[in-house]
């Protein structure tokens, strides 16, 4: 236990990739640095643990990522998926940073699957971690301890106590007792507020019984929260978070990457009435996966299925959990709990309306073309009849990865004031102030990087601010 | 295979790896896990020996222990090699004698001692048998007759050639019709197991105790491995030199066969004594404790093997030399009796596992 009476030069309030990059960050600069985990060992890690990869950019090939991935096209995808909801100066140096974060991750322990082993065909801009997130949250911890950062394991920050715009010190618990710390510089690494369903209650009322949580039950927002209480400027929409379409059967926490269905473009899918709500083929499944959460969360007990025939069933990815296989649609409506009567009226529906030549067009590796024809709403690629058995059902619910709203910060990721000034010793990096530069939408890869570039500035300004 | 309750945990969990593949750069299991869907329990025993046991994606996994799924995949997976073992055993009423395994190679041992040294006192003059010898050719086959070496040896370590080489054949069947094997295959098979690539090969090694990665367990194995490869060889030229140019044993210190010998000895002392301090101090929660025993008997018969070949040498001119070589032939029966029922059967269907996963990832990669 290490001895809390005495100040540190840093402490980093979180335990996921932000905070690590920060806490070592810190250390290597000098610091004396404490690091609160709200976890216990075995869960450290956040949401960082659940990561596969983070999106670099680079001006040719590496050990680990093909080709060229260079600034403007990085800033394009970035502008596209956020419409436009980013800060493109903070985005332009986040971007630029990202090329240079590789030999300080090495150095710190964490590894790389080499460029084209991937299963996702992702390795030009994305560099996946060897073993996934939590091996890199395991070599991170390492290197930590091995500097000298003093970590702190199911403890909790309460509450950061803000004076003028100053920490003065931290109420935290210590696996249930409570103890104050005092700290030259805080950097508030502790990730969204998604694991709160009161507070997701707000505002999606009681729809959030039905949501599943795919990370970590620690991140709740209580220094988001406290933070925001005290005058700090908020950023991005309360309301929103990223929410996927998950195997309903995923646990409510934790779940991870393995829940995940990417059935949906090769089926059709209908909600608890046997009705389809939107058009399952609008555009290639990366770019409508997040999407299709929200969807299932507006519709009534915010369930769906996803309902294909035997012929889609080898064209995604199995989920963990087996799919629901019946001879007859009858049979599987039964299964999946549903009216069979409405089922079979609505696969009808929507095969009637299926182009004549979809079988000799369908094509699975592009946007294809093959719509239905006079139905609503309509899909509009790889529309082929749901006709061969067996069929396959999966039932969906809406998966959330993380929400938006977060502390407003500046460049040198100091957290900002509502009236514009910075904080005079609190830094902020990951989740928390994510939506600074992903206002909106999802860039796979993303938040690792923004954790990384703003971790390691938060630990640098936090280590040199308290030596001064 | 049999459907076991450890076939069904094995297979429940590699289809969670096979919707996660986090690990698919550690080793060679995640990659053939990538190319099936549904998993038979043959292919689960492929799976099961292609794994080295590196711990790598237990300390990776984030729905490892307390998670509730409890993904362990080196422990599901040692269970199902386990139970293989026992499985493809031939003749298949010997099956049990995997069952506790520890017992078998101590009792084997402890018979095959007191079978030379019967065998020694009941043929052999006292004389013989305590007199001071000196190290001159045929002084080993004053104690024991030449042709009951001969004999014993080429009928034991036979049989157990034959043994193996059926069991790895009930092995390669029951994984299915592999993808056809080229010579490419076969180079990149010899050197995956010559090297032990998957033991920590994606990586910095293996996890010995914790997340911590270190090759030492690698380079231990290593030791142990060509030290038992040299201690072959050792025999291998001792034979040639007996049975082609005629020279009697045993032979100088500056020969082929003790050089070989000697240097393999000390390979297999210190790596079958590091693995065994390994075992010690080894995190509990990746390893399948009840398999502790087999491990352990294995490396005992192998560093008795080296300890007394070792004693052995250094006795040859003294009047311990008797005792000491019937104790070191003892030693080395039950390792050939026991060969195919210990678990160094291991290195048979390992290396027949590699062969198959470079064939399948070729053909994988390829097509
Ligand atoms: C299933 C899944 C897969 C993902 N895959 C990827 C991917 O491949 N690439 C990518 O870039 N992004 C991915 N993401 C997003 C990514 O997880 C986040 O962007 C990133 O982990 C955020 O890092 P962080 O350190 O800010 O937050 P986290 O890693 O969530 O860490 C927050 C930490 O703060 C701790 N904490 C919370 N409150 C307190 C408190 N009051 N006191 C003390 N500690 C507290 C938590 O215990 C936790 O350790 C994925 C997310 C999920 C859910
Ligand atoms: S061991 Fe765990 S992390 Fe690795 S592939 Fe399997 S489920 Fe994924
Ligand atoms: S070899 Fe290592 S990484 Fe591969 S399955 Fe076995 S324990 Fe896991």
């Amino acid at each position: 236990m290490p001895d809390l009476s005495k100040p540190y030069d840093v402490l980093v309030a979180g335990g996921g990739n932000a905070a690590l990059c920060a806490a070592i960050t810190a250390r290597q600069n000098g610091a004396s640095v404490l690091l609160i985990e709200s976890a216990p060992r075995a869960f450290r890690g956040g949401n960082s643990r659940h990561t596969r990869n983070l999106r670099a950019m680079h001006t040719g090939p590496t050990g680990v990522l093909t080709e060229a991935y260079l600034e403007d096209e990085y800033w394009d995808d970035l502008k596209r998926v956020t419409g436009g909801n980013t800060d493109e100066a903070l985005a332009r140096m986040t971007i630029r940073a990202s090329a240079g974060v590789f030999g300080w991750m090495k150095e710190s322990g964490v590894q790389f699957q080499p460029s084209l082993t991937g299963t996702l065909n992702l390795s030009r801009t994305n560099a996946f971690f060897l073993g996934g997130g939590k091996a890199l949250v395991n070599a991170y911890y390492l290197t930590a301890e091995r500097l000298g950062v003093d970590i702190l394991y199911d403890s909790e920050v309460l509450a950061l106590h803000l004076d003028n715009g100053t920490v003065r010190q931290a109420d935290i618990t210590h696996k249930g007792f409570p103890r104050t710390v005092t700290a030259r510089c805080v950097v508030a690494a502790s990730g969204g507020f998604q694991a709160n369903l009161d507070w997701m209650r707000q505002y999606w009322g009681d729809a959030v019984d039905n949501f599943v949580i795919r990370g970590t039950p620690y991140n709740r927002g209580r220094i988001l929260k406290n933070l925001l209480d005290q005058g700090v400027a908020p950023v991005g929409d309360p309301t929103q978070c990223h929410a996927v379409a998950l195997d309903a059967r995923a646990p409510k926490f934790d779940g991870g990457i393995t829940t995940r269905l990417d059935s949906v473009p090769y089926s059709i899918v209908v909600n608890r009435d046997g009705e389809r709500f939107y058009d399952e083929g609008e555009d290639v499944w990366p770019k409508r996966y997040a999407i299709w959460g929200r969807l299932i969360a507006q519709q009534p007990g915010q369930i769906a299925y996803s309902v294909c025939d035997a012929k889609s069933v080898p064209l995604f990815m199995p989920s963990v959990f087996p799919a629901m296989v019946a001879p007859t649609l009858e049979a599987l409506a039964g299964k999946l709990g549903l009216d069979p009567a409405k089922l079979v009226a609505t696969v009808e529906r929507y095969n009637q309306a299926v182009a004549e030549d979809a079988a000799g067009r369908f094509n699975n590796t592009k946007l294809d073309g093959c719509a239905t024809q006079g139905l609503e709403p309509p899909k509009t690629n790889w529309a082929r009849r749901i006709d061969k058995a067996p069929f396959t059902g999966y039932p969906l619910r809406p998966g959330i990865t993380f929400t938006y709203l977060g502390v407003r910060v500046n460049d040198r990721a100091r957290v900002l004031m509502e009236d514009g000034r910075p904080a005079g010793n609190l830094f902020a990096s990951g989740e928390i102030m994510a939506g600074n530069i992903l206002g909106k939408g999802y860039l796979a890869g993303f938040g690792m990087t923004i954790g990384t570039v703003f971790g390691r500035i938060a630990g640098e300004e936090a280590a040199r601010h308290a030596r001064n | 295979m049999q459907e076991t309750d450890a076939i069904a945990d094995a297979r429940r969990e590699i289809e969670v790896c096979n919707a996660c593949r986090y690990c698919e750069g550690f080793c060679a299991v995640f990659p053939a896990v990538e190319l099936k869907r549904e998993f038979s329990a043959g292919d689960l025993s492929y799976l099961a020996n292609l794994c080295h046991g590196c711990r790598g994606c237990y300390y990776a996994c984030q729905y490892a222990p307390p998670h509730e799924w409890g993904i362990n995949v080196p422990r599901s997976l040692a269970l199902v090699r386990d139970q293989s073992y026992a499985e493809y055993a031939w003749p298949p009423r010997l099956a049990g004698a995997f069952a506790r395994n520890g017992v078998t190679v101590a009792a084997s041992i402890a018979a095959g001692i007191a079978l030379m040294l019967l065998l020694t006192i009941g043929f052999v003059s006292d004389a013989a048998l305590y007199g001071a010898h000196k190290v001159v050719p045929g002084s080993f086959y004053q104690v024991i007759p030449l042709w009951m070496m001969q004999l014993v040896g080429v009928a034991t370590f036979g049989f157990s050639l034959v043994a193996l080489g059926m069991g790895a054949a009930r092995f390669w069947r029951d994984a299915g019709t592999p993808a056809p094997i080229g010579p490419r295959a076969v180079l990149t098979a010899v050197h995956d197991a010559l090297s032990l690539k998957n033991l920590g090969g994606g990586g910095g090694g293996c996890n010995d105790n914790s997340e911590r990665f270190s090759l030492r367990r690698r380079y231990l194995h290593h030791a142990m491995m060509y030290g038992f490869l040299l201690c072959f060889a050792a025999t291998c030229t001792g034979f040639y030199d007996h049975a082609i140019l005629g020279l009697a044993a045993p032979y100088p210190f500056l020969s082929a066969p003790v050089l070989l010998g000697t240097l393999g000895g000390i390979g297999l002392l210190v790596g079958t004594f590091g693995l065994f301090a390994m075992k010690l101090v080894a995190d509990p929660g990746p390893t399948a404790r009840e398999l502790l025993g087999a491990d352990v008997a294995l490396l005992a018969l192998l560093f008795f093997a080296a300890l007394t070949g070792i004693a052995l040498l250094a006795l040859r001119g003294t009047g311990g030399m008797g005792i000491a070589l019937a104790v070191h032939l003892g030693v080395i029966l039950a390792l050939f009796v026991t060969l195919p029922y210990s678990k160094m059967v291991h290195g048979v269907y390992r290396a027949a596992a590699l062969l198959r996963a470079a064939a399948e990832h070729r053909v994988g990669v390829g097509g």
